[in-house]
């Protein structure tokens, strides 16, 4: 039967290369390097490389599971406490990550691969196994699989006396000598000599021996192989007799018992089932295809959620089902709300497992984060500079197929940051800045909006070079154009700043094709920069659909949602802590800070049920850039919502940054804090 | 003769419209009937913060969040009440869903385009860009309403400037 | 046609030997680690258990060995998927009580070679 192993190869791909990402997060982390606690991380960095070991050479990448053959051993040893985890042991395994991961995509890609960086990291691990004591496991690694040339026809005699013991390993002797039928002619002899009486016969064990010979074109080794799994089970002998002219009587003796074992497994049959089954497998193996294409990894909880959802579906549908069976006659008022309250119920569940199926699409954004780490550490290093990289809003959630097309643009956002933004340590001491640069990588919730900043606190933009590298490129420059204006120019194809190509910045790719990147996901990017002080690119995504962790709050007679995230504290205000400075509102006194007090009332102009400030509560919730208290008249509950655009059917709104429906099917909207801290 | 006349009238049968027809006042409207999705009794909106008067708020229509505007205020109507009759008809219009709160439904008519007459200038109360124009039906006039350029139109404020095209 | 229990965490490879075996005519379940295989080989007897040998939670030689303790899996077939080079975890394994083993990497028809080895 031909089994195309090529169609699960996709699967193969996508589980090495998340495979990959958790050896390399796992050895990002210092954690790892402290042998009092980082065993548990070992084990899974081992498994991840013996996982992929293991399926290489199945899916037809041999060449990888040879090469990821060595760094198993080195992680086996340090598994096993044979040797630390040195921070030389770290890099070379993460060079090693990067390695298998090249040698992947290429196979994927079927593009050209880097053999010598291959073997130069091959060579390493080498050394690295072999500067200690104990075997040589690269050599064990290469140990060769001789197949001898084609045998040919010889005898075998074969003594097979099993232990007792040897039916408790689910092995049966007469599957064995099936086995050595399939090699050739097999003459067998039965010994039941140590067989005991009945009485005395244990069930489970083998009392028999057999005495066998086989003549075909059988290898020793194909003979030893049909004991392979039996030889610390049994006394086995085998000897070649070779002996072209044996006597015949042994000859005929031989075929007989030969054809007697026959017949059950005939070759006719099982290949017209095979050619029955053909037309079926061709359509299954089609639909299998499809499923590959683009699989998911959906978090328990969410699977839990649909399940919990059904469930209430269920009881909804038997609650309308008891009303329906109700006769005519005895229909009245009180059924017709029953049957109401049903269907508004119906209404409820079905919505919610709609919202929770399109949930299943989403992810959370540090699927694309947890790339960085390991990104900037690289760059920094290459180009001498000095890199602190903070990571914010990494649980924000989007839309996977957002996801993977957003993965280059960042990661090219990254690279132009450290390579173009990020001065080299010198230069910042001389700028009076601080020696290492701080790259700041950011998602949020904004405005209806999902943000994601990438800023740095580098040298900035210079207007003055662009505008000139855009006159010298016959570039399309407004007059007087506005700072925006020119920093969007960088955008423009064919445009580039550095001012030698750089292997980091300069693959061909530029900011052209970011921001097209970009556009082709609904997306919007933004470039704000000031000189000396550094660059923050924006980018914009719209809503497709989004959970959030909200904290309900009342205002009057209006509910809104406020970000968990956002909130520090929820506090009862005393009047005491509430200051009013002239021109610039109140201001709460929250333990000496002083933080701006935004009353939601007066933002959105609602009648409020709390005239003094005692009967409230302030929300205190932080932005990116500022604090301030919201005054609410109470905090209702906490619950997760989905997040609804305002825009799909109206406009942006001040303030808030989008809506979600509650639970009795009201809407409510989501405050957008960080116009809110901006607001005073 | 008779030949072109029968063409005519194919013609102009071709080019027939429905009308749904609502009242705001005492003035009968009417909007084409494809743009209408559905007609829902007026339910509590979510005021929606700052934002001009006759936009009333948003409601959960199945899951989607759909913007109410009060035609009666921004027509300045003198009496806008709420009550069982209040409708609310959820339009279709240049892919978005929106609802306008009107006094009642009243009819769907058909009429063909020869019937629709240019209005006179109707002052400042409703602009001419969203005025298709007046209809005659069984002595009714209908003041024919041209949908989109409604819903579009930036003094409604339904759509970001930047969008509005 | 028998009934087999395919346990391995990685999933392209239990998808590779669920559909072979599948193809052939048997019918598979799957597990993704040895507790999973365990809940598994408890609710619906198998008749042929392979199984992999690093594993999160239960590894394939603590299944083996569970499994033996089982009265319905006392002469059940289970076969280990494992690596060239472990000699040690091959006797480890067939100490546990495995039937065999089936070498990594193996492609569809080595694995229909050995389990007819042990279907008989």
């Amino acid at each position: 039967m031909g089994i195309d192993v090529s169609q699960f190869v996709q699967a193969f791909l996508e589980e090495s290369f998340e495979g990959l990402d958790l050896m390399e997060s796992e050895l990002l982390d210092d954690e790892i390097l402290d042998s009092s606690c980082n065993g548990e991380r070992i084990n899974t960095i081992f498994r991840a490389a013996h996982s992929i070991k293991g399926s290489a050479g199945t899916f037809g990448f041999g060449f990888v599971g040879e090469f990821t053959h060595g760094v198993e051993t080195l992680l086996d040893r340090i598994r096993s406490g044979q040797r630390p985890l040195t921070e030389d042991a770290r890099a070379l395994l993460l060079e090693a990550v990067d390695r298998i991961r090249d040698m992947l995509i290429a196979a994927r890609d079927k593009s050209p691969l880097d053999n010598e960086a291959i073997e130069r990291t091959r060579k390493a691990i080498d050394a690295m196994l072999e500067s200690e004591p104990g075997d040589a496991p690269a050599a064990a690694a290469r140990e060769s699989r001789e197949k001898s040339a084609a045998p040919a026809e010889s005898r075998w005699r074969i003594r097979f006396s099993p232990h007792r013991s040897l039916f408790a390993t689910g092995n049966d002797p007469l599957r064995i000598l099936g086995f050595l039928r399939d090699l050739g002619t097999l003459a067998i002899e039965c010994d039941d000599s140590a067989l005991p009486k009945l009485a005395e016969l244990e069930p489970e064990s083998c009392y028999l021996r057999w005495t066998l010979e086989l003549e075909g074109p059988a290898t020793e080794a194909q003979v030893r192989e049909a004991f392979e799994w039996v030889e610390d089970q049994c006394d086995l002998e085998i000897t070649r007799i070779d002996a072209p002219a044996a006597d015949t009587s042994r000859d005929s003796e031989a075929a007989a018992d030969a054809s007697s074992l026959e017949g059950a497994a005939d070759e006719p049959a099982s290949t017209d089932a095979a050619r029955a089954g053909r037309a079926d497998q061709d359509r299954r193996r089609a639909a299998d295809r499809r499923n590959d294409a683009g699989s998911i990894r959906v978090a328990v909880e969410k699977i839990d959620q649909l399940v919990n959802l059904v469930g209430e579906l269920v009881i909804s549908q038997a609650m309308l089902e008891t009303i329906a069976r109700t006769d005519f006659e005895d229909f009245d008022a009180v059924h017709l709300e029953r049957l109401r309250q049903g269907l508004a119920q119906l209404e409820r569940n079905t919505r919610e497992l709609q919202e929770a199926v399109l949930g299943v699409r989403m992810i959370p954004i540090n699927f694309v984060f947890s790339r960085l780490p390991r990104l900037v550490r690289d760059l920094a290093s290459t180009l001498g500079k000095e890199v602190n990289l903070v990571l914010e809003g990494e649980d924000t959630e989007l839309d996977k197929g957002v996801i993977e097309k957003l993965a280059d643009p960042l990661t090219h956002m990254v690279r132009n940051a450290i390579d173009h933004g990020i001065e080299k340590p010198d230069a910042r001491v001389r700028a009076g800045k601080p020696r290492a640069g701080t790259l700041k990588i950011r998602a949020a919730h904004q405005g209806g909006n999902i943000v994601i900043e990438v800023s740095d606190d580098g040298a900035g933009l210079n207007r003055e070079r662009i505008l000139a590298k855009a006159a010298e490129r016959g570039l399309n420059v407004p007059e007087n154009p506005s700072d925006r204006e020119v920093w969007q120019l960088i955008c423009t194809p064919g445009f580039s700043t550095a001012e030698k190509i750089t292997d980091i910045s300069g693959r061909g790719v530029g900011m052209d094709v970011v921001r097209q990147n970009i556009e082709a996901i609904k997306g919007r990017l933004e470039i704000d920069s000031t000189p000396g002080h550094g660059t923050r690119m924006t980018i914009r995504l719209p809503l497709t659909l989004a959970i959030l962790d909200g904290m309900s709050v009342r205002v009057g007679d209006e509910i809104f949602i406020v970000p968990l995230t956002a909130i520090l504290e929820s506090l009862q205000p005393k009047a005491d802590q509430v200051y009013t400075i002239s021109g610039r509102g109140r201001v709460l006194n929250l333990r000496g800070d002083y933080v701006p007090l935004v009353s939601l009332s007066d933002v959105f102009h609602l009648p409020s049920s709390r005239e003094q400030i005692e009967d409230g509560i302030c929300v205190v919730v932080e932005s990116a850039e500022d604090r301030a208290a919201l005054f609410v008249d109470e905090l209702i509950a906490q619950h997760q919502v989905v997040i609804k655009s305002l825009e799909t059917n109206y406009r942006r709104v001040p303030g808030i940054s989008g809506a979600t429906i509650l639970g009795d099917g009201r809407v409510a909207l989501i405050l957008d804090v960080d116009m809110l801290t901006q607001m005073h | 003769m008779n030949a072109a006349r029968q063409r005519d009238e194919a013609q102009s049968a071709e080019r027939r419209r429905e009308l749904l027809l609502f009242r705001l006042g005492d003035e009968t409207y009417g909007i084409d009937i494809l743009s209408v999705q559905e007609i829902r009794r007026y339910e509590a909106v979510t005021r929606l913060v700052n934002t001009p008067e006759h936009i009333k708020g948003v409601i959960n229509l199945r899951g989607t969040i759909v913007p109410i505007v009060d035609l009666r205020i921004k027509f300045n109507l003198p009496d806008v009440t709420y009550n069982e009759f209040t409708v609310v008809v959820i339009l279709n219009v240049v892919k978005r869903v929106i609802g306008i709160v009107v006094d009642a439904v009243s009819d769907v008519v058909s009429i063909t385009e020869d019937d629709l007459k240019p209005a006179p200038d109707f002052g400042a109360q409703i602009d001419d860009d969203y005025l298709a124009g007046l209809a005659t039906v069984e002595d009714r006039m209908i003041i024919v309403l041209d949908i989109e350029s409604l819903i579009t139109t930036p003094e409604l404020g339904l759509i970001d400037e930047a969008s509005a095209q | 046609m028998a009934k087999i229990l395919a346990v391995d965490d990685s999933a392209s490879l239990r998808q590779m030997v669920s559909f072979t075996l599948k193809e052939a005519g048997h019918e598979v379940v799957e597990a993704a680690d040895g507790v999973e295989a365990l809940e598994l080989a408890r609710s619906a007897p198998a008749d042929l258990v392979i199984s992999d040998v690093n594993m999160p939670r239960m590894d394939g030689i603590s299944l083996v060995r569970e499994l033996r303790g089982l009265p319905e899996y006392k002469f059940t077939p289970i076969l280990l998927l494992t690596t060239e080079t472990s000699d040690a975890k091959k006797q480890e394994g067939k100490a546990a009580g495995a039937t065999g083993w089936l070498v990594k990497p193996f492609d569809p028809e080595a694995l229909l070679t050995t389990i007819k080895r042990v279907l008989g």
